[in-house]
């Protein structure tokens, strides 16, 4: 292991070691904890200068009530789910999909067909926008839920295709020889064989491909221009503009934007890093 | 039908694999692949979106290549990049900071990770607070140090290198649970050779650490270059492009052209796109080569 375990050092680094963690964290997450301060403020401490110290008192029940009570955002986080929820099971069917195609079969064409996923992946999100936007248009979908997901999915099956593929490739290919032996057919060894094996790598990219949706902003503004479509990413945006100085709220408003997707963090910690490191270990 | 059914059969295994890929490879022709090409077509017209196209041969590029704000731009874009860059090895430190087996450490690596977790819509937010003039943290600190508060949001010089440092927030993240996940599976028993011929500390990252945690680190390289080209977000909530334009990147530049409510000119936005792409280009090529030598190797 490297660093040496702190284990094998003396008391005091050890103690030194364990008093340096949380003060290092504090650090690293202060812009973080100010806002979730800032979010149980009452607006009067703002008005007196009282930014960084102690709350005179909790106002957090009427901040965040407020935060409802004067905005969409109860739509907002709706709409975010909607599209969200969605896309995902959308693009993790259709890797499964392609990433088996890929795996188990030698093809012409494999490999191409392979690194053009692989590289869609990593274009530019402005070279796609100005066709996307007009092919949603001529399909009578823009400015509406089913044109926003229809784009992440098609985006989000690139990654997925990559990742699923590799991790099939993983799998010992003998279970395909002895199934199509027995005369098993091609979409029986899929659906019964292989799918039930690769459940960890389906869970690994619901929680990124949840995340990854939740928090785009460039899609939710360009594609979506109406507050009944808007995702919670465009309406922090308007709030934001619409608040202007009252921090207590955007405060509020950011916490709870940000709850989806580190609530989805923390039930599928090992899954969401699993996913996210592929790659990191071997090659 | 029985001939159709039978040629099926004769070639179930040339058939399927194009079968199961037709949806993915269908949704991803049609709103990835081909928009591509689209729009490097639409790069040589000139069009509002709506009336009709005026082919225009290389003169969007042309406009593009005497445009200040391409150059502010593509500064921008290349001060991004050097910058992000620093992602990496605070990454690395991070997580030999925290590859450790204390008590809680768990929790600890995961609050770590936190910052990447959130969108960068609520990054920019906070941090936007934490530069406000007049009550946030950053001007107080600098006017305990200095004497003179600065609005680094407002400020030409400093604005760009504003959002950059919000950017490294996450992407540091992003790097230590590459990297610890890396120090998580290295030899121990070279790292144990090396303690027995004396090695450590610098020399023992460089010559024995580092050489293994290679897998890691090329793909932080790639996600870190990819993320510093296609910031777009934070730029967005956080200086609308300004002060005076001066934070502007090409994905912002673009926008503004071609996709927000004032931007009409697609040709223009078109070619800006090109542009981005071709220095992206670069990176993906790289991915995709040293992709292609494993798949080779094994």
């Amino acid at each position: 292991m490297f660093p040496r375990p702190i284990a094998q050092r003396s008391r005091p680094v050890q103690i030194a070691y364990q008093a340096i963690l949380p003060v290092a964290l504090i650090i690293w997450l202060l812009p973080l904890i100010g806002i979730a301060v800032t979010s149980i403020r009452p607006a009067s401490d703002l008005a007196s200068g009282n930014y960084f110290g102690i709350p005179s008192s909790f106002a957090g029940v009427e901040n965040y009530t407020a935060v409802f009570r004067n905005s969409n955002i109860g739509y907002y986080i709706l709409n975010s789910f909607r599209v969200t929820i969605p896309t995902v099971i959308g693009a993790v069917a259709l890797s499964c999909l392609s990433g088996y195609a890929l795996a188990i079969y030698r093809f012409k064409g494999n490999l191409i067909v392979f690194f053009m996923f692989v590289a869609g992946n990593f274009v530019p999100f402005q070279i796609l926008a100005i066709p996307v936007r007009d092919l949603t248009l001529k399909l009578g979908l823009y400015n509406s839920m089913t044109g926003l997901i229809l784009f992440h999915v098609a985006f989000q099956t690139g990654f997925c295709t990559l990742f699923m593929r590799n991790f099939m490739k993983a799998l010992p290919f003998s279970l395909v020889e002895a199934a199509r032996v027995e005369g098993i057919g091609e979409w029986r060894i899929f659906w019964y064989i292989i799918l039930p094996l690769v459940r960890p790598a389906m869970a690994a990219l619901s929680v990124l491909i949840f995340t990854f949706i939740w928090n785009d902003y460039f899609w939710a503004t360009v594609m979506a221009q109406s507050a009944d479509v808007r995702p919670i990413t465009a309406g922090m945006n308007e709030l934001k503009g619409q608040w202007k100085v009252a921090w207590e709220l955007i405060a509020a408003a950011s916490i709870i934007a940000a709850m989806p997707p580190v609530a989805m963090f923390f039930l599928m910690q090992k899954h969401f890093i699993a996913g996210l490191t592929l790659g990191a270990t071997k090659g | 039908m029985a001939s159709s059914t039978s040629f099926f059969r004769r070639n179930r295994r040339r058939i399927a694999p194009w079968l199961f890929l037709a949806p993915g490879i269908t949704m991803f022709l049609l709103y990835v692949i081909y928009p591509v090409f689209q729009s490097i077509n639409i790069s040589f017209y000139e069009w509002d979106g709506l009336g009709p196209k005026t082919w225009v041969g290389l003169q969007n590029y042309a406009d593009l290549f005497d445009d200040p704000s391409f150059y502010t731009s593509l500064k921008n874009n290349l001060i991004w990049l050097v910058l992000y860059l620093l992602a990496i090895p605070a990454g690395l430190a991070v997580a030999l900071f925290l590859n450790q087996t204390v008590p809680g450490i768990r929790l600890y690596k995961s609050l770590f990770f936190f910052p990447f977790v959130i969108s960068q819509v609520v990054v920019g937010l906070i941090f936007s607070w934490f530069y406000a003039p007049g009550f946030g943290l950053l001007p107080k600190i600098i006017k305990v140090l200095t004497g003179s508060e600065i609005a680094v949001l407002a400020d030409e010089r400093y604005a760009t290198l504003a959002v950059i440092a919000a950017g490294l927030w996450p992407q540091t993240a992003y790097c230590m649970i590459l990297y610890l996940t890396g120090l998580n599976n290295i030899n121990p028993e070279q790292v144990e050779a090396a303690r027995m011929d004396n090695a450590k500390g610098w020399s023992m990252l460089w010559h024995i650490i580092l050489p293994q945690l290679r897998p890691a680190t090329f793909i932080a390289l790639i996600v870190t270059v990819i993320g510093a080209l296609r910031s777009f977000d934070l730029i967005s909530i956080m200086t609308v492009g300004g002060p005076y334009g001066s934070t502007r990147v090409l994905s912002y530049f673009m926008y503004e052209q071609a996709l927000s409510e004032y931007g009409t000119a697609m040709g223009y936005g078109a070619a800006i796109a090109v542009v981005l792409l071709a220095i992206m280009l670069v990176f993906i090529t790289l991915f995709i080569v040293r992709m292609l030598s494993q798949e080779r190797n094994g």
